[in-house]
C-alpha cells in the first residue's frame, strides 16, 4: 500500500514484468511511466524484487539517466560534449540558465521548464546543439538561444521548429 | 517478400535465398539513399523522406526504392541525399527540392548543379560521392555499406553478402580455425586500449565452463565520438553477425549488447534487427540445423561513463552500481554472472565479417605493422568537413584533418587535435604528421581511444580544454578509488585557479605531481588515463598555461576572468543593437552616439560581439 492508501500491486507487477535479477531495467520502466522515480514506487519495487531500499537508491543515484525529482513540462537540453564545448556550448548553458533562472539540472518553480546538460548526443556536426522537447537547434550562439527560446515559449503548442542554420 | 517469411533450415537454403536477393538487387539499382542519422534528421531528413514517398506514390512509380540509411558521413552538409545508380551526391537538400530530383535526375538523368557539394577550398563542384575529397581519401569498408542498406530491412544486408561469414563459421569451420583467422588478421579492439581481439577470444575459448557469454560494448561514452552509434543505427545486422561469429568461436550461446540509454534510435533498430534475424532462423535454437544455438538480448545502460570499462560494464549488466573491480581474475575466467565472458567493442565486432570476406591476409594488408584494418574517427570541432571518416590505420593526422576534413573552419589557424576522449590527449601542430597507430598515439601522450578526433583552432584555450575534461571526469569518477575521486577534484581546483587568473607558478608543478599520483595509484584504466588531458596540454602547450599564470592572460580569449569587452568609439555608429541585446544591461549610450560597456555589470557572454554589425565590439 502506498502512502495514500491506494494499492499499487498491479502497477508494481507491470513495472517488474521483465525483472531478471537486474534492477536497472525496472528503474527504466518506472522512469518511462512516471518521468522520474517516485519514492513510494521505489519502496514497493524494493519489496517486490527483494532488494533493500538502500541498494535500489544507490543504483538510482549512481546512474545519470535516473531522476528522483519530476521533470518540467518542457525539457531544454544542452549538449556539452567536447565538440560542442570547443564551439561554445557553455555560453548557451549560461544564457539559458539566466533566462530560466535555474541552474542546469533544475526545474523552474512553475514546473514548466527543466534545464539539463548531456555529455554527448553524438550529433557533433550540429555543435553547439540545444534540444528543446526533441526539437534540435543546431549551431547555437547565446543570441540565437535567446531568440529561439522566446519564439518557442510564444508558440510552444505548435512545436514546429526548424533546425536553423 | 514471401521467401523472407520462412525460417531457413540449412546453410544451402540460406545461400539460395541470399543469391536470389543479390540477383534481384543487381537487376534494379534505382534508389535514393536519404541519410536518417541524428545529424541529418535534425536538419529535417525525415520530412524529406516523407515527401519522396508522397511524390512517388502520386506518380505511381514503384521501381524507385527509398532507403532511409545510417550516417553517410558528411554530417556538416546534411540532409544528404544520394541518387543511385550514379552515386549522385546532393547536399543540404530541402523538401522543395524533392520533386526536381525525381523529375530531373531520376526521370531525365540530369544532375542538379545547385545541390552538388562544392569544395570550400577550391570552389569545385563534384557529382559523384566518391570523387569528393572527403570521401576520396577514405577507405570505407564499414561505413561504405551505409549507402547500400536500409537498416530496417534485413534483405538489404543479406543482398550485399550479409551473414555469409556467420554461416560459413558455424557450418564449416572449427572454433580454433576462426580464432586463428582473427589472430592472423591482427584485429585490435576499437574501443580504447587496442587489445588483440583474437587473443581475447582464445582466452575465453580455452576456459572450460558450462556457460559463456559474449558482450558487445556499445556504451559509447566519450563525448565527441559517435561511430558506434552510427554502426548500431546504420547497420545493426553487422553487429549481430560479429556476435554470432564470436559467440560460436568462444563457445557462447548467449550474446548481449550493452547500449547507452542516450541512443534510443539505436535501441529501436537493434530490437528490430534481432527479431528479423530470429524470424529467419539466423538467431535462436539450432540455427540452420547446424546444432548451434545463439540468442542475443539488449542491456540498456543508464548513463555512466565508467561502464565502458569491462568489469564495470559487467556489474551494470548484473544490475549493480557500475564500479570496476580488480583484475585478475580476468573476464575470460570470471565475467558475467561468474562465467567466462568476452567483451568486444561494437566497431570491433563489425570488423569481424570483413575479415572473413577479405581473408585475414587481405585484411592484414590494410593499415600499419601493428595496427591493421581501418578505423572510424568522428572528425569534429573546428574543422570544415565535420563527420564520420573511416581510414586505414596509420594515416597521418594531417591527412585526416586537412585532406579529408578540408582544413580549419573560417581559415583560422590549427592549434591542436584531441584524440581518445577523456582518456586521451591534445596533440599540437608539430605532431600533425604522426600516424594514427595505437603505439604512436600512446607514445605521444594521447591514445586511440574509441576514435573521437576533436579539432581545435586558435580560439580554443588549451587550459580550458583540460578543465573541461577534468569537470567531465570528476562527474564521472565512480568514486571507488580515493586517488581518482579526490585527485581529479584537486586537479580541477588547481586548473580553476589558473583559469581565473589566481594561479601561482607552483600550481603547474603541483598539478603535475597530483596527476602522476592519480596515474600511479588508480585501479582502472579510466582512472589511470584521466590525467592525459592535463599532462598532454602541459607537455605541448606550457606557454599557454604560463600566460595565464604569469601574465593573467588567456591567449585564446576564452577564460572569462581574463578577458573583457570594449567598444571601439571610432567604429561604433550608435545603432543600439548591442544595448538592446545585452542580457545584463551592461551597455549604455545614446542613440547615434558611441556606446560603452560597464565592465562591472558585464557577464562576458559575448552577445554584443555577435550582434554588432560594425565590428566595433572588441574582446581583449
Amino acid at each position: 500500500m502506498s502512502a495514500k492508501g491506494h494499492c499499487l500491486c498491479g502497477e508494481i507487477q507491470e513495472l517488474t514484468r521483465d525483472f531478471n535479477g537486474s534492477i536497472i531495467g525496472v528503474l527504466h520502466n518506472i522512469q518511462e511511466k512516471y518521468g522520474y522515480l517516485p519514492e513510494n514506487i521505489l519502496r514497493e519495487v524494493a519489496k517486490e524484487t527483494g532488494f533493500s531500499l538502500i541498494d535500489v537508491y544507490s543504483v538510482a543515484t549512481f546512474y545519470k539517466a535516473f531522476k528522483l525529482e519530476p521533470k518540467g513540462k518542457h525539457v531544454v537540453c544542452v549538449c556539452t560534449g567536447t565538440a560542442c564545448h570547443v564551439r561554445g556550448s557553455d555560453k548557451a548553458v549560461e544564457e539559458l540558465s539566466r533566462m530560466l533562472g535555474v541552474d542546469p539540472g533544475d526545474t523552474t518553480s512553475d514546473g514548466q521548464y527543466s534545464l539539463e546538460t548531456v555529455n554527448c548526443l553524438g550529433a557533433c556536426a550540429l555543435a553547439p546543439l540545444v534540444v528543446v522537447d526533441d526539437h534540435y537547434q543546431a549551431q547555437v550562439t547565446p543570441a540565437k538561444v535567446r531568440k529561439m527560446f522566446q519564439e518557442y515559449a510564444a508558440n510552444s503548442s505548435e512545436a514546429n521548429l526548424p533546425a536553423g542554420r | 517478400m514471401s521467401f523472407l517469411q520462412a525460417r531457413l533450415r540449412s546453410p544451402e537454403q540460406f545461400a539460395a535465398m541470399q543469391q536470389k536477393l543479390r540477383l534481384r538487387r543487381e537487376s534494379n539499382e534505382r534508389y535514393v539513399a536519404i541519410c536518417g542519422d541524428t545529424g541529418c534528421a535534425a536538419w529535417g531528413s525525415k520530412n524529406i523522406r516523407a515527401v519522396f514517398q508522397e511524390k512517388l506514390d502520386n506518380l505511381g512509380v514503384k521501381e524507385i526504392a527509398i532507403r532511409f540509411t545510417g550516417c553517410l558521413g558528411l554530417c556538416e552538409y546534411g540532409p544528404i541525399v544520394v541518387v543511385f545508380p550514379g552515386e549522385i551526391f546532393y547536399q543540404r537538400v530541402k523538401e522543395d527540392d524533392v520533386e526536381e530530383i525525381l523529375r530531373e535526375t531520376f526521370l531525365k538523368g540530369k544532375v542538379i548543379q545547385r545541390l552538388l557539394y562544392e569544395d570550400p577550398l577550391s570552389d569545385k563542384k563534384y557529382v559523384r560521392a566518391s570523387e569528393i575529397p572527403f570521401y576520396r581519401g577514405q577507405k570505407r569498408l564499414l561505413l561504405g555499406k551505409h549507402w547500400k542498406i536500409d537498416p530496417v530491412r534485413i534483405e538489404d544486408y543479406l543482398a550485399i553478402g550479409g551473414y555469409s561469414a556467420a554461416v560459413e563459421a558455424f557450418s564449416g569451420l572449427d572454433r580454433e580455425q576462426i580464432i586463428e583467422e582473427v589472430k592472423k588478421s591482427r584485429l585490435r579492439g576499437r574501443g580504447g586500449a587496442g587489445f588483440p581481439a583474437g587473443l581475447k577470444w582464445q582466452e575465453c575459448y580455452e576456459t572450460p565452463a558450462d556457460k559463456k557469454y559474449i558482450i558487445c560494448n556499445a556504451d559509447e561514452g566519450d563525448p565527441g565520438a559517435f561511430m558506434d552509434r552510427s554502426i548500431l543505427e546504420g547497420n545493426p545486422h553487422s553487429i549481430l553477425e560479429g556476435l554470432l561469429v564470436g559467440g560460436y568461436a568462444v563457445g557462447a550461446e548467449e550474446g548481449l549488447i550493452y547500449v547507452r540509454a542516450e541512443y534510443p534510435t539505436a535501441v529501436e533498430k537493434l530490437k528490430l534487427a534481432i527479431s528479423q534475424a530470429e524470424e529467419l532462423g539466423l538467431l535462436g535454437d539450432n540455427i540452420l540445423d547446424t546444432g548451434f544455438h545463439f540468442k542475443v538480448s539488449l542491456s540498456i545502460g543508464a548513463g555512466a561513463f565508467v561502464c565502458g570499462e569491462t568489469s564495470a560494464l559487467v556489474a551494470s549488466v548484473e544490475g549493480r552500481v557500475g564500479e570496476p573491480r580488480q583484475k585478475p581474475p580476468h573476464l575470460a575466467e570470471n565475467g558475467l554472472w561468474g562465467k567466462p565472458t568476452v567483451i568486444n567493442n561494437a566497431e570491433t565486432l563489425a570488423n569481424v565479417p570483413l575479415i572473413f570476406r577479405l581473408g585475414s591476409e587481405g585484411y592484414g594488408r590494410i593499415g600499419t605493422e601493428n595496427s591493421r584494418g581501418t578505423k572510424i574517427f568522428s572528425l569534429v570541432g573546428k574543422v570544415n568537413n565535420t563527420g564520420l571518416v573511416e581510414v586505414p590505420l596509420g594515416m597521418t593526422l594531417r591527412e585526416i584533418i586537412f585532406d579529408i576534413g578540408g582544413g580549419i573552419k573560417e581559415g583560422k589557424k590549427f592549434k591542436a587535435v584531441q584524440t581518445g576522449g577523456p582518456s586521451g590527449g591534445c596533440l599540437p601542430e608539430s605532431l600533425l604528421d604522426l600516424p594514427t597507430d595505437y603505439e604512436d598515439l600512446n607514445a605521444s601522450g594521447s591514445m586511440m581511444g574509441s576514435g573521437g578526433m576533436i579539432v581545435m583552432d586558435e580560439d580554443t584555450c588549451m587550459v580550458d580544454v583540460a578543465r573541461y575534461f577534468l569537470r567531465f571526469l570528476k562527474d564521472e569518477s565512480c568514486g571507488k578509488c580515493f586517488s581518482c575521486r579526490e585527485g581529479i577534484g584537486r586537479m580541477l581546483e588547481l586548473i580553476d585557479d589558473i583559469c581565473e587568473g589566481t594561479g601561482s607558478p607552483g600550481h603547474l608543478e603541483f598539478l603535475q605531481e597530483v596527476a602522476r599520483a592519480v596515474k600511479d595509484s588508480t585501479m582502472c584504466g579510466l582512472g589511470q588515463t584521466s590525467v592525459n588531458p592535463v599532462l598532454s596540454t602541459i607537455r605541448y602547450f606550457e606557454d599557454e598555461y604560463r600566460a595565464h599564470i604569469e601574465e593573467s592572460r588567456c591567449p585564446a580569449g576564452v577564460c572569462k576572468d581574463l578577458i573583457r569587452f570594449e567598444i571601439d568609439k571610432e567604429l561604433c555608429n550608435g545603432c543600439g543593437a548591442c544595448l538592446k541585446s545585452c542580457p545584463a544591461e551592461a551597455i549604455e549610450g545614446e542613440r547615434k552616439k558611441p556606446h560603452g560597456i560597464l565592465d562591472w555589470k558585464c557577464t562576458r557572454c559575448g552577445i554584443c560581439l555577435e550582434t554588432c554589425a560594425q565590428g566595433a565590439v572588441l574582446k581583449k
